[in-house]
């Protein structure tokens, strides 16, 4: 019994403390709840920061190695690149050497080349001296033509006064207006009268006055002597162009002769001889060839030729 | 009254309008006669006459109109209001040569004065009427009908393409080709004034081979013919390169420059001239004209001629000389610029001394070789006192300018820059001094030079405002020297001395 006793006011106890105890446990409850949590959320944390950790590092180990790889391709890459970059530099500039000595050259050369500025140049003296001096020349001879036309011309009028003043020639009785006695030698104009023949002044055009000028030619001193050039056509034409004979207006009528003619007819004395142009046998000997040749109709051709020749005939033929 | 009384009386009254037609065309030969018979209605006297049964009268009623239609405007004119035009070209095509050239006479009197009156004549047909004379036989007619279209062709370029369009060309191209010489000459004053308008008349004649025509008679001893064959072809080449290249394909140049010692002055001046226009085109062409010796003999004309022909001459030089250095050095050796010096001083006309300073600044803006060429001959003083006058035109001042301010920018002469230094306008003294200051920093005999001869002390006395270039320049200039010489050439120098001197307390 007193166990039961002791165990009943134990139960007491014990109720008191199962209820303190439980309340305790209530209390605690929420805290000792409230720590698992901690603890469990901190276990779990740690075991997924071992996994996370553990992650990375080997998300680390991968990239790490393939940064490497992919670094060193472009490395290679870049290297390769910065050699072809070097060796284009030296070929660029070894081609620029060349070309500044080739375009050096070629423009000293061919496009500012001074020695052929200076030749030209100097060529470019020389034929303007060359073309100065023809062109003097070449006036020069112009003025020495034209003077000599002008000259010409200038005689060619003093003739042709001559002839139309041919009678203020002097005589022997009276001396002429130009040739007055006071004066110690006659006028020129006094000599070209002398010099010039009377002609009928029917026709006054240049060939009349050519015809002068050639009958004056070569009595006449006064021409200047240098007629050398090749251009001069004026004077040389006036003596070489042909003077064609004057068209004749009237033609005389038929059967009368020439006048000159006739006189030639009176005035030539033909040669009077007694001696027969032909031979005195010339008959026989013809008769005795034709004998020879021996042809019958001959005989009539000797008998008209034998007429002809038996005439006493003048050494001179008529025409 | 008999027959014959009858048929002498109108005898008599042919007689008496023959009578009257001679008279009047002998008197309108003097001009003191024309404002006589104007007042007297010969227009209208002279007109019934010209449809006069005898073909006589009729001549020379057309004669006596072509006449005074050439002395006066206001007769031409009244030929054209009392529609005499119309007659005469409708007679044109049927009459005989003597009347086709008295008709020709007057239809060129009336076109010679005025546009409006060629006007005239063209649009009553005259244009195909003559281009229908041109095909005669006669030679005097195709004389009077070519010189009636060149009269026409020459006023502008619509009455040109008038008489292109009539297919006048290429007979006037025949005409070149006879052997009268009168007539060669009008032909080629024809095909002269047409192909001065435009290119395309130019092409037109050129197309007919005009060209080869003309270069065959240019060394033909007539001096009349030789002048119209040159100014054609200067006509012809002056309007663009190919035109020009054609001519000069003609191997016309070394002959032509023979031509220029011809003793007639228009047949040089028109020599000249086309070189002038051949060379202003491009380098090649001055090129050909230079390797033949052209230059020197054009020197040579400028010589020799005085006054206005000297004017292409001088634009041939210009020409030239703007091309190239080479070309301009070509001038320059063939002492080209002692010409134009002379030209400069000789001549009076603004407008020939306008061309002459154009002319040497094309020569001398290239390098310092040629504008030491233009120094040497004192043409810088003379260019300055050019641009000072103030009677110069203002062509001549801006030209003058325009050449002085180009060759001193290529001067490094100095002995020809130093009269430049005194009395000048700012705007050239910049320049100036600019030059001094490039060449003075690197020769030693020159910065001698330039003190002894006073320059230095000239430069000193220009004030310029600080910061202007000229500024700059006279900086630069002061630096090349030692600050004493600088000092001592200063304006005032003598009074800061002596104000230092009074100053002076000997210790």
């Amino acid at each position: 019994m007193a166990e039961l006793l002791k165990i009943k006011s134990e139960v007491e106890e014990f109720k008191k403390e199962y209820f303190y105890r439980n309340s305790q446990a209530e209390e605690n409850r929420q805290r000792e709840y409230q720590a698992a949590n901690r603890i469990q959320s901190w276990f779990r944390a740690s075991k997924v920061r071992a996994y996370l950790s553990h992650l990375h590092k080997k998300a680390i180990i991968i990239q790490r190695i393939w940064r490497g790889f992919t670094a060193r391709a472009r490395f290679r890459q870049m290297v390769k690149a910065a050699y072809f970059i070097m060796k284009m530099n030296f070929y660029e500039e070894m081609a620029v050497r060349i070309q500044k000595r080739w375009r050096g050259f070629f423009v000293r050369k061919y496009i500012h080349n001074y020695y052929a500025r200076k030749s030209y140049l100097e060529g470019l003296s020389r034929k303007n001296e060359l073309v100065r001096m023809e062109l003097a020349e070449l006036e020069e001879l112009q003025k020495r033509e034209r003077d000599c036309v002008e000259m010409v011309k200038e005689q060619t009028a003093k003739v042709y006064q001559a002839h139309r003043l041919h009678h203020l020639l002097s005589t022997k009785q009276c001396p002429g207006v130009f040739n007055s006695p006071f004066r110690p030698a006659p006028h020129e104009m006094e000599l070209l009268l002398r010099q010039v023949k009377y002609q009928a002044p029917a026709r006054l055009d240049p060939r009349g006055r050519a015809c002068l000028m050639g009958m004056l030619g070569p009595t006449d001193h006064s021409f200047p002597g240098t007629l050398g050039s090749p251009w001069i056509k004026t004077t040389g034409t006036c003596s070489s162009k042909p003077i064609l004979p004057p068209i004749s207006s009237k033609k005389q009528q038929g059967l009368l002769r020439e006048p000159g003619e006739v006189w030639e007819q009176r005035m030539l004395c033909p040669d009077l001889t007694l001696r027969l142009q032909t031979s005195y046998t010339h008959l026989e000997e013809a008769q005795n060839q034709l004998r020879h040749k021996g042809t019958g109709s001959m005989l009539h051709h000797l008998s008209h030729s034998s007429n002809s020749f038996t005439q006493p005939a003048y050494a001179k033929s008529f025409r | 009254m008999s027959q014959r009384q009858i048929i002498q009386v109108f005898e008599q009254y042919q007689k008496s309008r023959f009578q009257f037609v001679q008279t009047v065309a002998d008197l309108a030969l003097r001009p003191q006669n024309i404002e006589i018979l104007q007042n007297a209605g010969v227009m209208s006297l002279l007109r019934p006459l010209m449809l006069d049964v005898v073909p006589s009268i009729q001549q020379t009623a057309a004669l006596a109109l072509g006449r005074l239609a050439d002395h006066s405007d206001d007769l031409a004119e009244a030929v054209v209001k009392e529609d005499i035009l119309p007659q005469l070209v409708q007679s044109l095509a049927s009459q005989n040569r003597f009347y086709k050239k008295a008709a020709a006479f007057v239809l060129r009197s009336v076109a010679k004065h005025s546009p409006e009156l060629s006007q005239a004549v063209v649009a009553c047909g005259g244009v195909d009427a003559l281009v229908l004379c041109l095909e005669e036989f006669d030679p005097g007619v195709k004389e009077a009908a070519a010189w009636a279209l060149g009269y026409i062709a020459r006023h502008n370029a619509s009455l040109s393409q008038s008489v292109v369009d009539a297919g006048a060309v290429p007979l006037l191209v025949l005409c070149l080709l006879e052997p009268e010489m009168a007539l060669k000459r009008i032909a080629a004053s024809t095909l002269s004034d047409i192909s001065k308008h435009t290119p395309e008349l130019s092409q037109t004649v050129v197309d007919v081979g005009a060209i080869a025509h003309l270069a065959q008679m240019i060394l033909n001893p007539d001096a009349k013919l030789k002048r119209q064959v040159f100014s054609a072809l200067s006509q012809i080449s002056k309007h663009s390169v190919s035109l020009a290249e054609m001519v000069i394909e003609a191997d016309i140049f070394p002959a032509a420059v023979a031509c220029l010692k011809d003793p007639d002055d228009y047949v040089r001046k028109n020599v000249t001239t086309l070189m002038r226009e051949v060379v202003k085109h491009t380098p090649e062409l001055s090129q050909v004209i230079v390797n033949c010796g052209g230059m020197a003999a054009v020197i040579d004309y400028l010589g020799e001629c005085r006054g206005n022909l000297r004017l292409p001459g001088i634009m041939m030089l210009g020409y030239v000389a703007a091309h190239s250095e080479n070309l301009a050095m070509a001038v320059i050796l063939s002492k080209g610029v002692p010409q134009l010096a002379l030209c400069l001083s000789e001549e009076h006309e603004h407008h020939i001394k306008a061309a002459t300073a154009w002319s040497i600044g094309q020569i001398g803006h290239h390098t310092p070789e040629h504008a030491k060429a233009v120094a040497t001959s004192d043409l810088l003083t003379k260019l300055l006192e050019l641009y000072m006058d103030a009677s110069s035109s203002e062509d001549l001042q801006a030209k003058s300018k325009k050449a002085l301010k180009s060759i001193l920018q290529k001067c490094t002469y100095l002995p020809g820059l130093e009269p430049l230094l005194y009395d000048v306008p700012s705007n050239i003294l910049k320049y100036v001094v600019c030059q001094f200051s490039k060449v003075l920093p690197n020769d030693s005999k020159a910065r001698r030079l330039f003190v002894t001869s006073g320059g230095l002390k000239k430069v000193q006395e220009i004030d310029a405002e600080p910061g202007s270039s000229l500024q700059e320049h006279i900086n630069a200039i002061n630096s090349c020297f030692p600050e004493e010489i600088v000092r001592y050439y200063s304006p005032g120098y003598s009074e800061v001395l002596l104000e230092r001197l009074e100053n002076y307390q000997p210790a």
